[in-house]
């Protein structure tokens, strides 16, 4: 499949960005990377804008890859059954919990803000869900069609949004800006980040597309191949479908995004949490080597993918 | 609307022969010229008399070469090193109008649709926000999008012809199969088990594409029907118009001369 | 569900046009729909005869045609040096007057220094009419490099042909072959009659080197090598002789076979038809006997048991030999093997010696003691066709059918001998041959149809032969086509398959006679015009265009001794023989749409340089180029003055059966277009309106401008308005005009009549098209069908409504042998006596076409290796084994210095050049690339998409190549003219066309390797295109993906690069 930079964008850093909002919400309630409250409520704030920038980014930037832009609105309609449509309205639901907490806060009613900061950390989850399932629901994209799919989007988001929030309290010179506790979490989903795309990688070398017989209806005469291509020069569905990258690229980077995304990051953590004063420059290193591993992964994640119209090619 | 609706009574679609289709490309270009002006229209072309010309079509006629089984023609006692030869099949590809079509479900507006009368599968251009999203969703590739117009663009199994009152009856049918030089095109109601295109399926054993994607593709391919290159490697037995060699061996006879008696009529 | 609201019953337009598409020259019914003052869409027309509604890619493409933006708009005079494209637009009047400044003179002084000749064009009845007022014998049009051997070799075979002359019998053939054709001019009723023989369960056998296409569908594929069709044929004709399955009762009563060959070595009629005094053909007849008596098999016998000591399966005496002469080699045994030492003495005896009273008791005397000689047309005889007889002359003579005989039984054309130069196994041979009998005698097919034949006897019923074939230029444009070709009628008649049901058939104004009678205009009348047509149809040496010494008087050679029945000219010699002077200078060369710089070149390079090059005074060698055009083709750069064409919808034309017919077995069919849009309001791509006129009317204004005969009255006025007025009133003979529909002053004639005014609206109100349904009695057997005949000649087809007989043996060729053995007025150059008496052979004959066995460094056949070569030549041209036999051994590792061949296929979506310039089409193939099969690419270290240098005897092209199966191993192939030259068209100087596409045709020369011939049939000039041998090699330095060569690019200006939204306007509108 083509990798479309506006797509990449969009999932990386909204990915990134719900998964701050995550991170926030289990801040609320003591059980996630940090403890809020008033000492570092500067921080706390920093990290809701931030995945507030990050979702936003990434949704404008999708609404780039639209051929009709300004008819985004009627994405919203179709959540029955679309997973884009549902991608669509948990966008905006979750926009509207993350609104609906500062008002509880503003207006003072802390149950409201509860509820929405609840309603928002499913909704943040489940946004990502529903963009992973834009994916892994297609039959037609066998490397999609995935089990690991789904975990991989999900725990990519929380990883690449934890990294982002620990950095942001290190900025923000939160102190100690690493726990324990957000230690553990960073580094275990650096790990099954590492571990299921591994999983995933080795799966998707393993995939068996269907015949082109099965394609063409010619199952019984032999081996099917092209002889002439229907036009000589490249149309929508070759570009669109049929980017092939080259095996030894992939491994590549494969590899790359592997370091990026966890090595790298795994590495700044041990620096971060045995030296003193590292994590303020180590811990947003880290973010953006997790973002730029994302990056590299969700281009691989689309380049790697064979769409079953290249059966025809 | 991206919801299906109920299986419809009416399934319109096409029966394709790829014994008959000698792949002219006539079926694709009349596609093109009857859908520019029609409710699809127009299917742009970018950079038409440059590069890289690149324009929408809503059929495109691929050929393969099908090696091995089934298809040996007298290729294995050729005098040289040409095991059996490859057989040369051509192959239309179009939308299908699938019973059960993910290029509706994924759409998020609603643009995509499969109308419940006759089961065509539509986009809905005015409402499309070209996202491409159900182009990914077909297997088969039907679904062309044109950056130009911003939308996606389909085969309409030219809804505007079939049940045009403007055209005479006959010619209500898709530009695709009016067109078709050899006939390999049938247009009909697959819903309609006595419909000469369900019979034509029947017995020609009629294939869905990649039936294991659950689609359920309207349209059927006939394959190739056997070929009959060989068999009796001996001239056949001799008939009343070989007098001759009846009673004689054709062989040992001073060949001229054995037409010497032969009392023709004139 | 709210599904939206759709309208179903847009309008499909305004208005809705009939006309005749003119994407190709099938020429299909079209239906025009208009909207907004624009084509909203182009379909077929279900009424018209010929496609019956459907509509190929290309006729559907006719919108972005018409709309082309390489449409020339005015008409250019040349500015820059010829071939640069710098031209300064003019206005008509301008123009016009300076044609004729160029024209009137050469008229007053030789109008044989005009060539004018044309090319794809339907108006042959037209400009050879036109040519003929202008008094030049050098006229032609494109067909002596099309498919000549085609035509000539039924007309002088069949009084018919396939190409559009004739068609199988969709309707009833159980069993079809096609030999060598990708498509053809019967585009959509070809593909309209597969679809049927498909639907209806009919065997298909395609013999082609490559199976794409009709062959991809068809039951058997036949991978022949290229050029060795007419061994294949000869096999299947040996096979079914030898199992004796043909149908003699056939060929007595529709062919020759019977007809008496005088076998006198040394005589002037040596090998004529022997004839009585009234010019009747005879025949030795036995008295009839019914079959039952069983006599014919006792007769057999009895020989047999007189003649127990000559078992031998062949009597190889053939007529017309020259006793004790070294004769030419005659297609007789492969090298090595002499015929003479196999023959019965007895027989050879005979056969060289006068009668002795002894062999009078034998085989001799049957024809005087049991019948003796009648003439060879008289009903209820019981004709001998083989046997020796004795003329009541005293001379010896034997039935056309006992030489056929001797001919093809012998060995070297049995299926073991030629299979492994053919390629095909002898195993497959003899089943294509039995599966042919089979198909036709054992169907029990007829047709319940009474008919009365020539004698006017009544047959109650149409007896079957439902193998039917067609073939075309694979077999066409082979130096030894024509042969091949009347091998293949041969074939036909031998299995009684020539306009029977279900097999070939005739199409209206055929059958002719054998050959049709107008011969090439040769004198001036003393109007300054020609005393008939300057293409005709040879009869004898007689009739060729040569001067007193034999030296050709046309510019182009045809009809002269080098190419004696060039029927259509040859158009692939004429730039050449210009620039050489050769047999003389001339002064313009005009020509019509042919892109002769380019596609249609062989040898594009020199042609291009002919075309520009200079003589010492510093003019050029060609003095003026006259050349009409609709598009900027890579020829227009080559003109001189450009006469810019309409559109095919923006003029009148005439589909004429005076012309190339669009008639069907069942029926008579002409047709016209009508301007559907003027020309000036049709804009060009920079907006401006274009002012273009039709060239047939160009042309009459012309010729009223010279006042040339016929297009002036008496006082000098113009006869006719525009080609319209022509069509409509113009008589070639009394009653007959260039349309035979709705004839006479109120309409209702047909066929023949005065003209009707009115004419062209009641075509218009027919959908432009005219059919006669042939009455249903007369529909099959044609060549003897009394009803049929006179239909014919009631129409005007034919003058006199006789029965044509088919000719297995062509007396026409055995002339021109003659003549070559120094008999009658008529002589031959020294230089061209071998050649004529080796390729006149009255019986087809095969050779090694000459590009392969002149590069392969054989000796030429004319000393003396004869034509047997395939017999021995066992291996495959790839056996190292092989090479050993060949004398002129290569360095290059024994092989044959160029083993492939290399053949071009019609795409079906693209016409010629034309296709590129159609924003639809190109884009099914903007590049074309050279098919190679796998084991030959692997052979040669090739792998899929790699650049290769391809090799002939004339140059070198680096292309791509890709590798598939479905072609014969030593042939490799391109789809024919994608290739452009930069700029031509006004497609981007980018455009694949001209960066990746190639033409073979930079390959191909128009001399052959031994440079002393054109590259062309001997007996018809058809150039041979498909005789090309190649080396391929990896281009391994080749890293640019640009093909080679390339020219400079021709600047006719760009084309804007925006988006193209053709029907935008009419959703918005509806
Ligand atoms: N679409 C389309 N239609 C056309 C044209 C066009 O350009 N485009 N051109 C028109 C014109 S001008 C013409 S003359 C006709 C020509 O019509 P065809 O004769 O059908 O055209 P070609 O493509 O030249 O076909 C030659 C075929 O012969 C095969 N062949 C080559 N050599 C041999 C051989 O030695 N033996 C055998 N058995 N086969 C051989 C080739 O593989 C090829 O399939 O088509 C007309 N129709
Ligand atoms: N290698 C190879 N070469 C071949 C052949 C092959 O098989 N292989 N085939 C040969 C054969 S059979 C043929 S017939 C030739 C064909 O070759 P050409 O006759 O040269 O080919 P076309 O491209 O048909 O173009 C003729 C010209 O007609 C012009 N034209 C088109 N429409 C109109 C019109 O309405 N009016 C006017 N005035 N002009 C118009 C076009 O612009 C073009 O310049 O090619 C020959 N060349
Ligand atoms: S073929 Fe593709 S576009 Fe057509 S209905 Fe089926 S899935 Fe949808
Ligand atoms: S591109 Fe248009 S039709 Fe397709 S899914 Fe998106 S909105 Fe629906
Ligand atoms: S049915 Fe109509 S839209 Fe569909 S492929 Fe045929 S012509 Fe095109
Ligand atoms: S028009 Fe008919 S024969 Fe031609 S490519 Fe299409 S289906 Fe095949
Ligand atoms: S076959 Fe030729 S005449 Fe007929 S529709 Fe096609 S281009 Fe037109
Ligand atoms: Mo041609």
């Amino acid at each position: 499949m083509n990798p479309a930079l506006s797509v990449i964008v969009f999932t990386t850093l909204s990915g990134a960005g719900y998964g701050l909002w995550f991170w926030w919400v289990l801040d609320a309630f003591n059980v996630g990377l940090a403890r809020s409250g008033p000492d570092h409520w500067f921080a706390w704030l920093l990290v809701a804008a931030a995945g507030c920038v990050l979702v936003t980014i990434g949704l404008v930037s999708s609404v780039f890859h639209l051929g009709k832009p300004a008819r985004a609105w009627r994405a919203f309609s179709q959540w029955r059954t679309s997973w884009l449509s549902r991608e669509g309205a948990a966008s905006l639901l979750a926009y509207a919990a993350f609104a609906a907490c500062f008002a509880g806060l503003y207006f003072g009613r802390p149950m409201l803000a509860m509820g929405a900061a609840v309603a928002l950390a499913l909704l943040a989850l489940g946004t990502v869900c529903c963009t992973a399932m834009i994916y892994a629901c297609l039959k037609t994209v066998p490397a999609w069609r995935q089990p690991l799919v789904l975990p991989a989007y999900i725990v990519l988001a929380l990883q690449t949004g934890g990294f982002a929030h620990a950095a942001l309290f290190a900025i923000a010179g939160v102190q100690p800006a690493l726990s324990a506790q957000s230690l553990a979490i960073l580094a275990t989903t650096s790990l099954s980040c590492a571990w299921i795309k591994e999983g995933y990688w080795h799966a998707i070398d393993r995939i068996e597309m269907p015949s082109r017989a099965s394609a063409t209806a010619l199952e019984g005469f032999g081996a099917v191949t092209p002889f002439e291509r229907p036009h000589t020069e490249a149309n929508y569905l070759t570009r669109e479908m049929g980017f092939v990258v080259a095996r030894k690229h992939a491994n590549k980077l494969r590899m790359l995004s592997l370091l990026l995304f966890a090595i790298l990051p795994l590495l700044a953590l041990l620096a971060a949490a045995l030296l003193h004063g590292v994590a303020v420059f180590a811990l947003p290193l880290a973010a953006l080597s997790t973002l730029a591993g994302a990056f590299v992964e969700r281009w691989l994640f689309f380049a790697e993918a064979k769409h079953l119209v290249t059966l025809y090619y | 609307m991206t919801g299906l609706p109920a299986p419809s009574k009416r399934k319109l679609g096409l029966v394709i022969d790829l014994d008959t289709c000698v792949g002219c490309h006539a079926c694709a270009v009349a596609c093109k010229e009857w859908n520019a002006g029609g409710i699809a229209g127009p299917l742009t072309d970018e950079n038409p008399y440059g590069a890289e010309p690149f324009g929408v079509w809503f059929n495109r006629v691929h050929s393969y070469e099908a090696t091995g089984l089934g298809t040996g023609d007298g290729g294995k006692d050729a005098p040289q090193a040409v095991t059996a030869a490859p057989m040369t099949v051509h192959f239309p590809r179009s939308c299908l109008h699938c019973e059960t079509p993910a290029c509706v479900t994924v759409c998020p507006t609603g643009a995509s649709y499969k109308r419940a009368s006759d089961g065509i599968v539509l986009v809905d251009e005015d409402k499309c926000i070209g996202c491409k999203l159900c182009s990914w969703a077909c297997p088969y590739g039907a679904r062309e999008y044109s950056a130009v117009e911003g939308v996606m663009k389909k085969c309409t199994l030219c809804v505007d012809r079939i049940y045009n009152e403007q055209l005479d009856e006959e010619e209500r049918q898709p530009a695709c199969v009016q067109a078709c030089p050899t006939r390999a095109r049938h247009f009909g109601d697959l819903g309609d088990p006595q419909s000469e295109v369900s019979q034509l399926v029947v017995e020609r054993g009629g294939r869905d594409l990649l039936p294991e994607l659950g689609y359920r593709p309207t349209n059927k391919y006939l394959p190739p029907r056997p070929r009959r290159a060989g068999g009796a490697s001996n001239p056949s037995a001799p008939s009343s118009t070989s007098l001759a060699s009846e009673a004689l061996d054709a062989d040992k006879l001073p060949s001229v001369l054995r037409w010497l008696d032969r009392v023709l009529s004139r | 569900m709210n599904e939206p609201q759709l309208n179903l019953s847009p309008s499909p337009g305004d208005e809705v046009k009939t006309t005749t598409c003119y994407m190709c020259a099938c020429r299909c019914g079209i239906k025009v729909w208009l909207k907004d003052g624009r084509i909203r869409y182009i379909q077929g027309n279900p009424a018209h005869p010929v496609n019956k509604g459907v509509l190929c890619a290309k006729g559907s493409a006719g919108i972005m045609q018409h709309y082309s933006p390489a449409r020339l708009s005015r008409p250019l005079l040349r500015v820059g040096e010829r071939g640069s494209g710098e031209f300064r637009e003019i206005e008509w009047d301008e123009a016009l007057e300076l044609a004729t400044s160029w024209l009137k003179p050469i008229r007053e002084r030789n109008p044989d220094e005009l060539a004018f000749f044309t090319g794809r064009d339907q108006s042959q009845a037209l400009t050879g009419w036109w040519a003929q007022q202008f008094g030049t014998i050098n006229y032609a049009a494109h067909g002596g490099f099309c498919s000549v051997n085609m035509a000539a070799g039924g007309l002088y075979t069949l009084g018919g042909s396939f190409w559009e002359f004739g068609e199988p019998d969709w309707e009833h053939a159980r069993y079809l072959m096609l030999w060598g054709v990708a498509e053809d001019h019967d585009s959509n009723p070809i593909k309209l009659g597969l679809g049927k023989l498909k639907a209806r369960g009919a065997k298909i056998v395609s013999v082609n080197p490559i199976r794409s296409g009709y062959g991809a569908i068809a039951d058997e594929w036949i991978g022949i090598r290229p050029g060795t069709d007419g061994l294949f044929a000869f096999a299947l004709i040996h096979e079914l002789l030898r199992t004796d399955r043909i149908d003699l009762d056939y060929l007595a009563r529709y062919t020759d076979a019977h007809h008496l060959v005088i076998c006198d070595p040394g005589a002037a009629d040596d090998g004529m038809i022997a004839r009585d005094a009234q010019g009747r053909a005879l025949c030795a007849v036995t008295p009839p006997r019914s079959r039952s008596e069983g006599g014919g098999r006792e007769g057999v016998l009895a020989y047999l048991a007189n003649n127990q000591e000559h078992p031998s399966p062949t009597l190889p005496f053939a007529c017309g030999e020259r006793e004790g002469v070294e004769t030419v080699p005659q297609p007789s045994g492969p090298a090595g093997r002499s015929s003479a030492h196999e023959l019965p003495p007895a027989v050879h005896q005979r056969a060289s010696s006068p009668p002795s009273p002894g062999e009078r008791e034998g085989v001799l005397a049957r024809g005087e003691r049991e019948g003796g000689v009648s003439p060879a047309d008289a009903i209820d005889i019981s004709p001998a066709v083989v046997g020796e007889y004795v003329l009541p002359d005293g001379r010896k003579a034997k039935p056309v059918f006992h030489l056929l005989v001797e001919r093809y039984l012998d060995p070297q054309y049995s299926p073991d001998a030629v299979a492994a130069r053919c390629g095909i196994p002898a195993d497959t041979i003899r089943r294509i041959a039995g599966e042919l009998a089979q198909a036709a005698f054992d169907s029990g097919l007829t047709l319940p149809v009474a008919w009365t034949d020539t004698h006017g006897r009544r047959h109650e019923d149409m007896v079957g032969r439902p193998v039917a074939m067609h073939a075309m230029r694979g077999i066409a444009a082979h130096s030894n086509g024509f042969h091949t070709c009347r091998a293949l009628h041969v074939l036909q008649m031998l299995l009684g398959a020539v306009d029977a049901p279900g097999s070939f058939r005739y199409q209206p104004p055929y059958p002719k006679p054998i050959p049709p009678a107008n011969r090439p205009g040769r004198k001036r009348r003393d109007d300054g015009g020609l005393d008939a047509p300057a293409l005709g149809f040879v009869h004898g040496p007689e009739d060729l265009v040569v001067d007193a010494h034999g030296a050709p008087r046309r510019i182009d050679h045809a009809f002269s001794w080098a190419y004696p029945l060039a029927a259509h000219g040859m158009m692939h010699a004429v730039i050449r023989n210009a620039w050489a002077g050769d047999p003389y200078r001339i002064d313009t060369l005009m020509m019509f749409m042919a892109n002769m710089s380019w596609n249609s070149a062989m040898n594009t390079a020199e042609t291009m340089r002919m075309l520009t090059d200079k003589d010492a005074h510093g003019g050029y060698r060609i003095p003026r180029i006259l050349y009409a055009d609709a598009y900027a083709s890579e020829m227009v750069a080559y003109a001189d003055l450009v006469l810019p064409d309409t559109t095919y919808l923006e003029r009148h034309d005439c589909i004429s059966l005076l012309d190339r017919p669009i008639s069907d077995a069942d029926g008579a069919a002409d047709a016209i277009r009508h301007p559907i849009f003027e020309a000036a309001t049709q804009a060009d791509a920079d907006g401006r309106p274009r002012d273009v006129r039709g060239f047939q009317s160009v042309l009459l204004d012309l010729g009223a401008r010279l006042k040339l005969p016929g297009m002036v009255d008496a006082a000098g006025a113009p006869v006719y308005r525009d080609y319209a007025d022509y069509m409509v009133h113009h008589q070639r003979a009394p009653g007959v005009g260039l349309l035979a529909g709705w004839r006479g002053a109120d309409g209702t004639l047909e066929g023949k009549g005065p003209p009707n005014p009115k004419q062209l609206e009641a075509y218009i109100a027919h959908g432009g098209f005219w059919h006669a349904p042939i009455p249903e009695a007369a529909r099959y057997y044609k060549m003897a069908n009394r009803e049929y005949l006179e239909w014919s000649q009631a129409m005007g087809f034919i003058g006199k409504a006789e029965p044509v007989v088919l000719h297995l043996y062509s007396e026409v060729l055995q002339k021109f042998r003659l003549s070559a053995r120094g008999h009658g007025a008529a002589q031959p150059p020294e230089s061209d006596r071998e050649r004529v008496e080796r390729y006149f052979d009255p019986l087809p004959i095969w050779y090694e076409p000459f590009e392969g066995e002149q590069v392969a460094g054989s000796p030429s056949p004319l000393a003396g290796e004869g034509l047997g070569r395939g017999g021995v030549e066992t291996a495959s041209e790839f056996d190292p084994s092989s090479s050993a036999a060949s004398p002129a051994t290569p360095p290059d590792g024994g092989r044959r210095r160029f083993p492939l061949s290399a053949i071009t296929q019609r795409p079906m979506f693209m016409y010629h050049a034309w296709g590129s310039q159609n924003a639809w089409l190109r884009q099914i193939a903007t590049r074309n690339c050279l098919y190679v099969h796998p084991d030959t690419a692997a052979r040669y270290g090739i792998a899929d998409g790699d650049f290769v240098h391809v090799d002939s005897h004339n140059g070198r092209i680096t292309v791509q190549a890709r590798c598939a199966g479905n072609v014969q191993p030593d042939t490799v192939w391109t789809w024919n003219a994608i290739g452009k030259r930069r700029g031509a068209w006004r497609l981007a100087a980018n455009a694949p066309e001209g960066e990746q596409g190639f033409l073979l045709n930079h390959l191909i020369s128009d001399r052959t390797p031994r440079g002393d011939r054109f590259n062309a049939d001997p007996v018809t000039g058809q150039a041979a295109w498909f005789d090309l041998r190649v080396r391929i090699e990896r281009a391994a330095g080749h890293v640019e993906m640009t093909s080679q060569p390339q020219f400079p690019s021709i600047s006719v200006g760009n084309v804007s690069s925006d988006p193209l939204r053709y029907g935008a306007a009419f959703r918005n509108r509806r």
